[in-house]
């Protein structure tokens, strides 16, 4: 036998033993469960080119998230991402996450502050689910020229942009109204029979706000045409969007409402059932990294977690930041707290009576 | 004893995906529907799920809308469907027949995904149409013809066609001219034949069509979110937010299972006042 051949039978073997020892070989693999914009092609090279790990990504949002997660009981992924708020509630009624080693994560590279209200936020029985990755809020992206007029999410049904207006049917529409409406929602988040009737009252407020509404927007990309053919004027929308469109037409961008914009944390944690806990680890720490997260908030448009990242971010996105957010608008944010379990039940009712008005 | 092997080793696939993929996580799902939620990680077993759309009357609005207006979707496309069929079966010669066949097939060879979008193109406030208007002088300003249900259930006819025009191309197909012809010697006009004799034998074809129609309809999920816009309403999408956005995963089993009774009784009431059966239908036509 010539030494090729007995190396070639060599590698069978030890790729049978490997492949039947599925841990070893999937541990090479780390199944990301993100949004879009989170894991970009260059990053996920540079991670193999480091670590030899492939990233697989799949992209998704909180709820799917939530709902995947939770069919397989916390397996098919090894790292994800849902917000900050999303993560106690989902842990306590499903149990789809595992609590995270904080000694493997490089405490150094976040912003303090924002890992530790983030650790606040994700504990559940004394163990933390979370840390922080990328931040951003949600608020008016308008056209300055044609809608001057919409300064909160209540000017959204006023006259002046009748017909041209266009939101999402989901929470943070329902969280915003109630606090445009002068109540605050977040205060009533442990009482359920207070939080119904502040949703009461934004349902009756939305339902009348219907025939303002062009579409109920389902994806960032239709919102986004909504917006640039100039059929809607003014939405309720994440930043990131309205920064894009400002590239292209300097009347677009994204406006901060006066009761606050919502404020909300995508953070990193671990399925139940993760394969690569390891690899997740390493990713969490390669991503924090100044450099790499400032690529990470070119392609996402978000701003990251990782403390000095903002001296490698683009010029131009830092400018359209402040231009949306000055001083007095960062301190109005409104920073989603944990959503208990079960407020979900009485949205969804309130959505579909919405849905179904005429 | 060898050949009864052979069938059963035949058989075995289509068991293996009927129990699997179907009846399996049917059975599931059924458990699933009879948990009532009382709390987090506390179930009891109930028909409160059930009971919620009887006693909501959004979702048993929904519900009936939804199959009120896939009713009157499978209709349309049987109008518009009858006399294409009629054409390219009887009519057409040679080559015309299979490049209209294939016209009406073209369609489908991209996505219904694309379709769609394809139609928003055309019907949205900028769109190809309303540029039109206003450029011929017939609109004075941009017309919006999305969002509405008019445009879903283009959007329906549009996408269910070619599964009208199949069969009733296949049953009038079978049909002896020379029946056609009798009926003329006999005294009879093009209404009196067309009523005794065309639609009488493309009845299996009709029923046939008309019921896979419906349940597409019925099931579609894309067409009426992204033409339907803010009072779409669709069933389907229900369901899909009860275990997507609402992770209430009980009620939308409930709702699955609701649809699947409901449509089915929907079929069988049609099978019964158009006097036809399953068999007849989906057989091999009896007397053909």
């Amino acid at each position: 036998m010539t030494t090729a051949t007995k190396t070639i039978r060599l590698a069978l073997v030890a790729g049978v033993a490997l492949a039947f020892g599925a841990g070893a070989v999937q541990a090479e693999t780390l199944r990301l469960l993100t949004w879009g914009g989170y894991a970009p092609d260059a990053v996920v090279k540079m991670f193999k080119a480091e670590t030899g790990i492939d990233v697989e990504v799949t992209k998704s949002n909180n709820e799917e998230m939530i709902a995947k997660l939770r069919a397989t009981g916390g397996g098919g992924f090894d790292l994800a991402q849902p917000s900050q708020d999303r993560v106690t509630g989902a842990q306590s009624e499903h149990n789809i996450y595992k609590p995270i080693d904080l000694s493997k994560i490089d405490s150094a590279k976040f912003i303090t502050s924002m890992l530790e209200a983030t650790k606040g936020n994700t504990t559940l029985d004394g163990k933390v689910y979370g840390v922080p990755h990328i931040w951003g809020t949600s608020g008016l992206v308008l056209d300055r020229s044609k809608a001057g007029s919409v300064k909160d999410y209540t000017d959204l049904c006023g006259d002046a942009v009748k017909g041209k207006v266009s939101y999402r049917l989901k929470r943070p529409t329902l969280i915003g109204f109630a606090f445009a409406m002068g109540m605050d929602p977040f205060a009533a988040y442990g009482d359920k029979a207070k939080y119904q009737e502040v949703m009461n009252k934004v349902e009756a407020k939305l339902i009348d706000c219907k025939a303002n509404v062009k579409a109920y927007w389902t994806g960032g990309d239709a919102l986004l045409n909504l917006l640039r053919s100039g059929e809607v004027v003014a939405a309720m929308a994440w930043d990131t969007g309205g920064w894009k469109l400002n590239k292209d037409n300097a009347n677009i961008t994204f406006v901060a409402p006066k009761s606050g914009a919502l404020g909300w944390i995508d953070t990193f944690a671990l399925p139940r059932k993760t394969k690569a806990e390891d690899a997740a680890y390493k990713w969490i720490n390669f991503v924090m990294q100044p450099k790499i997260a400032a690529m990470i908030t070119a392609s996402a448009g978000n701003f990251t977690a990782s403390k000095g990242a903002d001296a490698f971010a683009e010029d131009a996105l830092k400018k359209r930041f402040q231009d949306s957010f000055p001083q007095e608008a960062i301190d109005n944010i409104k920073w989603y707290p944990p959503v208990p379990a079960g407020l979900e039940d009485i949205e969804g009712k309130v959505l579909d009576r919405v849905k179904a008005a005429k | 004893m060898k050949k009864r092997l052979g069938f059963y080793l035949l058989l075995a696939p289509l068991l293996l995906w009927l129990f699997g993929l179907i009846i399996v996580p049917h059975i599931d799902m059924f458990f699933l529907s009879l948990q009532e939620k009382l709390g987090p990680g506390d179930y009891q077993t109930s028909l409160a799920n059930y009971a919620a759309f009887f006693n909501e009357p959004l979702y048993w609005n929904t519900f009936a809308r939804t199959a009120i207006m896939s009713i009157l979707a499978t209709m349309i496309t049987l109008l518009i469907a009858f006399p294409v069929s009629y054409y390219i079966a009887k009519l057409a010669q040679g080559r015309i027949r299979a490049v209209l066949f294939t016209l009406c097939l073209l369609p489908f060879w991209v996505s219904e995904l694309v379709r769609t979008f394809g139609w928003m193109i055309l019907l949205r406030e900028t769109g190809v149409l309303s540029h039109l208007l206003q450029w011929t002088g017939l609109a004075g300003q941009p017309v919006e013809m999305l969002y509405n249900d008019a445009t879903i259930m283009v959007g329906l006819v549009y996408t269910s066609m070619l599964f009208m025009v199949v069969p009733l191309v296949t049953t009038l197909d079978s049909l002896d001219n020379a029946h056609v012809e009798a009926g003329y010697d006999l005294g009879g006009n093009g209404w009196s034949v067309l009523r005794e004799i065309v639609i009488p034998h493309a009845m299996p074809g009709i029923v046939s069509g008309s019921i896979v129609v419906f349940m597409l309809c019925l099931g579609n999920y894309l067409t009426p979110i992204l033409l339907g816009g803010k009072s779409s309403l669709w069933f389907t999408e229900q369901i899909y937010d009860q275990f997507i956005t609402r992770f209430n995963w009980e009620q939308g089993s409930a709702f699955g299972f609701l649809l699947l009774i409901l449509s089915s009784a929907i079929v069988w009431t049609g099978l019964r006042l158009t006097g036809q059966n399953l068999s007849s239908t989906m057989g091999d036509g009896g007397e053909r």
